[in-house]
């Protein structure tokens, strides 16, 4: 086991290296592993469900930028490790379950899932209270389940029912729960909205934080340094976090980053890359961060390093910008499930019967869900249904125009 | 005739936000007997009137409504130290503290979106913007981020966010600092629009701005703040407010409909005043206040009396205001028009420095007045 300041001396160097020195920087340099399996258990862990015991991450789980590195052990329970297997698994099935409806031609438009990038939400949700907020880009079935969603109202808002999550009226990109604010659909811009979910929270006090998702793709819009700006001037309790699956739809991260280290982009903002592919060293360095910011130290950046195994959307097969071969290491080598799945058992967690009777429930009950999602009434296409929610009830004009003047909607 | 004009609709609505919101609703009851003595304008009979410049009143509005609800507070660029570009949030720094009197960076996006999120979580915010033209940089927060969210939502998430600041034509400032965005605005649904002419417009309307549990875009008009206006004992208290969607009858007549928003109301005022002087005629002026939602039912009740109508604005004359007025009226009104209705706007050219161009760019009395003598053959 390695002490905090052994770790120290590794990581400073990462940022004093100067780029003129080759040599030096070739062994300093060193990116975060995407090794899903890569940290060490204890020889023996505890009998009980509840009792801690400590685990040690990998010592390629972090890099910083201007910050001293989170802790490299992480105290979890069995109960814990299982409940995030569970979670992993269940995003994975409802991810699965909406591939397989939107082929049967049931889910329209857009929609983009996150197979293979389910720890990054798994393992934010472990370490943060519900008394936090959440908000995402368009890619947020995985948050808006993690957040408290039931999977029938997504599935349910996928396919555009009365009893969606948003009732029919957001769709697969607009999903809004208590302390998650969406599934934004114009890239880039929930990040100064999430610096004012920040601002509400110092305003309001308490320690609370926001976790504001992004991806490599948006990490280039101008609004994103603009946030970056006020937060640091405000020392808001806000972690921005860039999910970097190294794809913006089809463009990778080199051909739209003049600097790929997302987590340097704060530049006067303490950046922190983790091994998005772990739930354990996603969990460490947001436990980490919420700490660091609500301590009244201001916003850090962190990146996640992941990887999104299907097409930017179901439009795209994925394949055109990189290779078969790539997603195929990916999947079988780094996968964030069978990484948990392999410490689980290495470390005595629980047997591999166990884990297959917790897929077989996250699987029938995504199944059960979809069919109570597929039972669910559509909107009832009348005007009262159409027109509400524009304004908030009470509070709407005297009528809203239609298409026609007949069609006029009266209050 | 389409079911606009029936009553039983109108009052069913009026009752529900009554029940619903009844801090607000209080005012609304006493309206009718308010409105009618406002409406005079005059100093003799009324006790108690005081002339406050339109700043004074978007000045009280601002603190009076600070002082209600600790939820609100008002950031944008200068508000704070430097008292406001335009001196509209004087004094407040010193009175409510830098914890809700928020200086901001030059970064409309952020702000605006770091202003809507702090709706989202359930602050009151109004957003200064120096002017509407730097809000172009922030119109993707206004529209999809405040206007859209509380429908994408199911109803689940409200953006109860003001956002304010001078809109429209200002005097030798060229084409990228002129521009009125009323229509813009007024496109969007799920956002409200007002844009207040006088002192008591200014107050009364941003006040229900502020407490309106939507988004608010709140237009107002560089030269209009140092304008000075009698304000009523009732308005000068804490508890006035306009509602929403209402026009104000300004001037009453029989001969033209005037329908104007903003600046352009006082130079309709004046145009008439000078028509019933030279021709004898009588003009009725009708000042918006609410763009979104729209008073057609006054200006329909209006044009059934005078049968004409001029719709007067300062926006760019394609797909604007006036536009939508026009096609109302002859979408609800055709029948009772005795000629097509008319508008008076800007020019459709980026406006010009040079004072005599810019003179030609922009509604004035005299263009107001010529077109409504033209109109009625006079």
């Amino acid at each position: 086991m390695f002490s905090r300041a052994a770790r120290l001396t590794r990581v400073a160097p990462i940022r004093a290296v100067a780029p003129r020195a080759p040599v030096s920087s070739i062994v300093a340099r060193r990116t975060v592993t995407t090794n899903a399996a890569s940290a060490q258990g204890p020889s023996s862990v505890p009998e009980s469900e509840d009792e801690p015991f400590q685990i040690t991450l990998s010592d390629e789980s972090f890099e910083t930028y201007e910050l001293d590195p989170p802790p490299y052990t992480l105290d979890v329970t069995k109960k814990e490790l299982k409940q995030m297997y569970h979670d992993m698994v269940s995003i994975r099935q409802l991810e699965m379950a909406a591939d397989r409806l939107y082929k049967e031609k049931k889910i329209r438009g857009f929609c983009h899932l996150s197979t293979g990038q389910e720890a990054v939400a798994v393992g934010i949700e472990h370490a943060i209270e519900k008394t936090d907020d959440v908000i995402t880009s368009y890619r947020c079935h995985g948050f808006a389940y993690m957040r408290g969603a039931t999977v029938r109202s997504v599935i349910g808002e996928l396919l555009g029912r009365r009893e969606g999550i948003a009732y029919g009226k957001g769709g697969s990109m607009h999903m809004f729960t208590k302390g998650f604010y969406g599934g934004n659909g114009i890239v880039g811009a929930q990040v100064p909205v999430g610096a004012g979910l920040a601002f509400a929270q110092k305003y309001t006090g308490g320690k609370k934080a926001s976790v504001i998702l992004y991806g490599d793709g948006a990490s280039n819009q101008g609004q994103v340094f603009e946030a970056f700006n006020m937060a640091k001037l405000w020392k808001l309790p806000a972690l921005f976090g860039c999910e970097n699956n190294k794809y913006g739809m089809g463009t990778s991260a080199a051909r739209s980053s003049a600097l790929t280290d997302y987590y340097k982009r704060g530049q006067y903002i303490p950046g922190l890359k983790v091994n998005g592919m772990d739930v354990l060293a996603v969990k460490a360095a947001v436990q980490y961060g919420k700490q660091w910011t609500v301590e009244d130290n201001g916003p850090m950046v962190l990146e996640y390093v992941t990887y999104r195994y299907g097409g930017h959307s179901m439009s795209d097969p994925g394949t055109t910008y990189r290779t078969r071969e790539e997603i195929q290491r990916m999947r079988s080598t780094n996968d964030p499930i069978a990484g948990l799945k392999q410490h689980i058992l290495d470390w005595g967690v629980a047997k591999e019967e166990e884990l297959k009777a917790i897929d077989k429930e996250a699987r029938n009950h995504v199944n059960e869900e979809v069919a109570l999602a597929e039972a669910m009434p559509h909107p009832e296409a009348t005007p009262r249904i159409l027109f509400e929610d524009i304004y908030v009830k009470g509070s709407e004009p005297q009528f809203i125009r239609g298409r026609t003047l007949d069609e006029n909607f009266y209050f | 005739m389409s079911r606009y004009l029936r009553p039983a609709a109108r009052l069913a609505a009026s009752a529900r936000v009554q029940a619903i919101r009844p801090s607000v609703a209080s005012p609304f009851l006493s309206r009718p007997a308010a409105v009618s003595s406002l409406q005079k304008r005059t100093y003799a009979n009324a006790s108690g009137v005081k002339d406050y410049t339109v700043r004074d009143a978007l000045n009280e509005a601002l603190a009076e409504e600070l002082e209600a609800n600790d939820k609100v507070f008002v950031l944008g660029e200068e508000v704070a130290q430097y008292n406001g570009a335009y001196k509209v949030t004087k004094g407040l720094l010193d009175r409510f503290g830098e914890k809700r009197i928020i200086d901001t960076p030059i970064t409309e996006s952020g702000f605006c979106g770091l202003a809507v999120g702090a709706a989202l979580s359930g602050l009151h915010p109004v957003c200064e913007f120096m002017t509407f033209n730097f809000a172009m940089q922030a119109i993707d927060q206004i529209v999809n981020s405040a206007a859209k969210t509380l429908y994408m939502s199911g109803g689940i998430q409200p953006c109860n966010i003001t956002f304010r600041g001078p809109n429209g034509f200002a005097s030798g400032v060229g084409a990228q600092h002129s521009q009125d965005y009323s229509a813009w605005y007024g496109s969007i649904p799920g956002l409200k629009v007002v844009s207040p002419w006088s002192a008591e417009d200014a107050k009364g309307l941003l006040k229900a701005a502020i407490r309106d549990p939507n988004p608010v875009v709140f237009l107002e008009n560089e030269l209009m703040y140092g304008q000075t206006f009698p304000m009523s004992e009732a308005a000068q208290k804490d508890d006035f407010v306009i509602p929403f969607g209402k026009a104000k009858i300004e001037r009453a007549g029989k001969d033209l409909t005037i329908v104007s928003l903003s600046r352009c109301v006082g130079q309709s005022l004046v145009a008439a005043e000078n028509l019933k002087k030279k021709y004898g005629v009588e003009v009725e002026v009708i000042n918006l206040r609410s763009v979104k939602p729209l008073d057609i039912e006054t200006i329909i009740k209006s044009v059934k009396k005078t049968h004409r109508l001029l719709a007067v604005e300062s926006g760019f004359p394609a797909y604007g205001v006036s536009a939508e007025i026009l096609a109302l009226t002859m979408e609800y009104g055709f029948d009772y028009l005795d000629a097509p209705a008319q508008r008076v706007t800007g020019a459709d050219v980026p406006t010009p420095y040079a004072a005599g161009l810019e003179d030609m760019s922009f509604p004035n009395e005299g263009v107001i007045e010529r077109f409504a003598a033209k109109m009625l053959r006079l």
